[in-house]
């Protein structure tokens, strides 16, 4: 119940709202859920502009136990977040194992390693884990597990999200800076494989080995480090951590458009969706935050979501009802991307558009027109059925 | 009350063979553009308020209401001069409303305040507020107004609001985002369109019971992008219209049967639909090519296309005396 604000009156008007139960109400119901993260130390890199939130992954969560809420009131439905992270020199293992069998659904904030050991933890109480982070491939394929379900896309259907967009540009030559690291070497080869998916050629690769702070000398050293390299359409870069990409759009020595994790980027979601009725998530968003709503945020949020739907629709809690629901052709998800975003029964992973941005708007919502595919179009973005080797989702 | 719904439907009546205009808000221009239906052309276009989006008519036609959303306001406008006449209170971020048979309370959704916002047009004043689900959009009135339906996009229910009490006495699930709601003219059925869900769910009045579902498929479209948002039944009730969003199809659905009759080929994504006053016109707005679709409702085909400002959203028709 809530007072009601009265507009442009002098005098305060009380109306109380009933949030009596409909005819098809249920009896009541309490649903816990757990957001566990494991907190990493995040590599220096080379600006201070954009520091990583503190609250990224779980504000999103938060947002959508409102939302929750919200429905439930209507249902006898009560939502219960509860959050626990795990500091980078933590025991993940031994705190997911005290935890985790007491709720039916977890969202995990971790490494691939991370997801499994949650995972495997939760088999036994058959508990529902959602993947809110890692976008690496092996957890959708051989690594998978029944109980692991993904919001956050793969790395590969980013970049074929972005390959998309490059075909349908006509812009095939490339080249591509990688960085040092091993997470820049993983996104690397998501974006080589996705390359090679659509047909495109690779030109040159060069590996960033600059040890210097360039921020003062990038008009002169990057339009070197790129001269050497053939003529190409597009120079992409891999550098998910943001340690270098920033410098290198509009210092190339040929003036080409950069894409990649910098410039032309493939996003699950971004503050520049703004069509699907995306306005009104991202204004709840920043209301709660003052901050944009970012990828990881909007992974917990769907999870978190999808948790709700499933309750609603099922009217239960029992993590056994709930993922055969989630994995069925009747779970539809409104994600603010203008399609229904649903879960792929072989892998667990969600299907859903990949937005692909600019700083300062969208440049498109893929699949991109054209791009086909037998079962659903959005298929045609991230590991297929018949690519995946997972077999955990075959009963 | 009823004797003023009454002499609305007289005046209906009478200038039912009249000419009139058809009444387009441009989301993204922030203006409203008038088609005049005899030349099928657009006469005028008027300034509004920011992201002007649901519109209609008082029952005499001598004001329009406009939601003008990113301004927080319902405006109410001279037709006859295009003139701003006042604002009116309506809550945060009004997207739709829908006139009460009194001719005098506009139930508004508050899209981003989750609330349906009851004002009274003539002193200009709040009546009362009524927590919904988020993302109220949807708004029906039943014909004898004794109810009101609020859709709530994100939380996935159809509200239903006594409007003696102005408390909400049922809460009906439905498919994912629904946004639009009608009732029959017999006021024994209301139809919710769900545009993530791609249904329609037809609920029976009197028990708040579902009565079936409508569902689409068009050939050579992926299905999630067949999303049923505006509707509209056909004069003589036997038919639904309905527009499905960026399928760029407005479907033909038998009204007993609930099966898809005909699909016909519209603008860019679909939103609304007004008739003619003589009902034998449907236009339909089409957000993402800016135009209007003439579709003849004899032969269910379209047969123009009028351009009129960027992203048009809402129609009203008024019928007009020359």
């Amino acid at each position: 119940m809530r007072a009601t604000f009265l507009i442009g009156a002098a005098s305060l008007l009380v109306v109380e709202s009933a949030t009596m139960a409909s005819a098809q109400n249920a009896t009541s119901l309490d649903v816990p859920i757990l957001y566990l993260r494991q907190e990493i130390d995040h590599p220096p890199v080379l600006s201070n502009l954009d520091p990583i939130p503190d609250d990224l992954g779980i504000a999103g969560a938060e947002l959508a136990l409102g939302d929750n809420q919200t429905t439930g009131r209507f249902l006898g439905q009560t939502y219960q977040l509860d959050y626990i992270s795990v500091p980078p020199d933590g025991d993940f293992s031994g705190t997911a194992a005290e935890v985790i069998a007491n709720y039916p659904v977890v969202l995990v904030e971790g490494s691939a390693d991370n997801l499994i050991t949650a995972a495997d933890l939760a088999s036994a109480a058959g508990t529902v884990v959602f993947n809110v982070s890692s976008g690496e491939q092996r957890l959708r394929s051989a690594d998978c597990r029944a109980n692991l379900l993904h919001t956050i896309p793969e790395d590969a259907a980013r970049t074929d999200a972005l390959m998309q967009v490059l075909v349908a540009r006509q812009w095939t030559d490339l080249a591509m800076i990688v960085g040092p690291r091993e997470d820049d070497e993983r996104f690397a080869e998501a974006l080589r494989n996705s390359a090679r998916k659509f047909g495109m050629r690779f030109k040159a690769e060069k590996v960033w080995t600059f040890d210097t702070d360039l921020r003062e000398s990038t008009m002169s050293e990057i339009p070197r480090f790129t001269q050497d390299m053939p003529d190409h359409d597009l120079l992409l870069v891999a550098d998910p951590t943001d340690d270098f990409g920033r410098y290198v759009l509009h210092n190339t020595w040929l003036p080409r458009p950069v894409a990649g994790t910098h410039g032309l980027r493939a996003e699950s979601w971004a503050s520049v969706i703004e069509a699907w009725g995306a306005v009104q998530l991202q204004n709840r968003f920043e209301d709660a935050t003052g901050r944009n709503m970012r990828s990881q945020d909007y992974a917990a949020w769907t999870a978190v979501r999808a948790i709700g739907e499933a309750v609603t629709r099922t009217s239960s809690t029992d993590p056994a009802v709930l993922r055969d629901y989630f994995l069925s052709d009747d779970f539809q998800l409104d994600g603010f991307k203008g399609r229904a975003l649903t879960f792929r029964h072989w892998n667990g992973q969600m299907r859903q558009p990949i937005a692909v941005v600019n700083d300062r708007a969208l440049v498109t919502l893929a699949p991109v027109e054209g791009f086909l595919h037998h079962r659903n179009e959005t298929d045609s973005l991230g590991l297929d059925e018949a690519e995946s080797d997972c077999t955990a989702f075959q009963e | 009350m009823r004797r003023i719904s009454a002499l609305a439907f007289t005046l209906l009546a009478s200038t039912a063979m009249a000419d009139g205009q058809i009444w387009v808000t441009n989301e993204k221009d922030d203006t409203v553009s008038v088609i005049d239906v005899d030349t099928l052309e657009v006469v005028q276009t008027y300034p509004t308020g920011e992201r002007p989006r649901g519109v209609t008519f008082s029952h005499d036609y001598s004001r329009l209401y406009i939601c003008a959303s990113d301004s927080d306001t319902v405006q109410v406008m001279d037709p006859n001069t295009g003139e701003i006449l006042r604002d009116l209170p309506s809550g945060e971020d009004p997207e739709q409303f829908i006139l009460h048979p009194d001719n005098r309370h506009l139930y508004i959704a508050n899209e981003d305040d989750a609330v349906t916002t009851v004002v009274d047009t003539e002193n200009r004043r709040v009546v009362a507020q009524i927590n919904v689900g988020i993302e109220p959009e949807g708004m029906a009135v039943s014909p004898d107004g004794k109810i009101v339906i609020t859709t709530s996009e994100t939380t996935n229910m159809a509200h239903w609001i006594d409007t003696s009490t102005h408390e909400l006495f049922a809460n009906t699930l439905v498919g994912a985002r629904p946004r639009h709601a009608e009732f029959t003219e017999d006021g024994t059925k209301v139809w919710v369109s769900s545009e993530i869900g791609g249904t329609i769910t037809v609920f029976n009045v009197a028990d708040q019971s579902e009565l079936g579902k409508v569902r689409f498929a068009i050939q050579g479209v992926n299905d999630d992008l067949i999303q049923p948002v505006g509707m509209k039944f056909s004069p003589d009730q036997t038919k639904v219209y309905v527009a499905l969003g960026p399928s760029n199809h407005v479907a033909v659905v038998n009204a007993e049967t609930l099966e898809v009759e005909k699909y016909i080929l519209v603008g860019r994504r679909v939103w609304h639909m007004a008739y003619s006053p003589d009902q034998t016109q449907l236009f339909t707005t089409n957000g993402v090519s800016g135009d209007v679709t003439v579709i003849d409702v004899a032969r269910e085909e379209a047969i123009k296309s009028i351009k009129v400002g960027r992203f048009p959203w809402g129609a009203a028709m008024r019928p007009t005396s020359n």
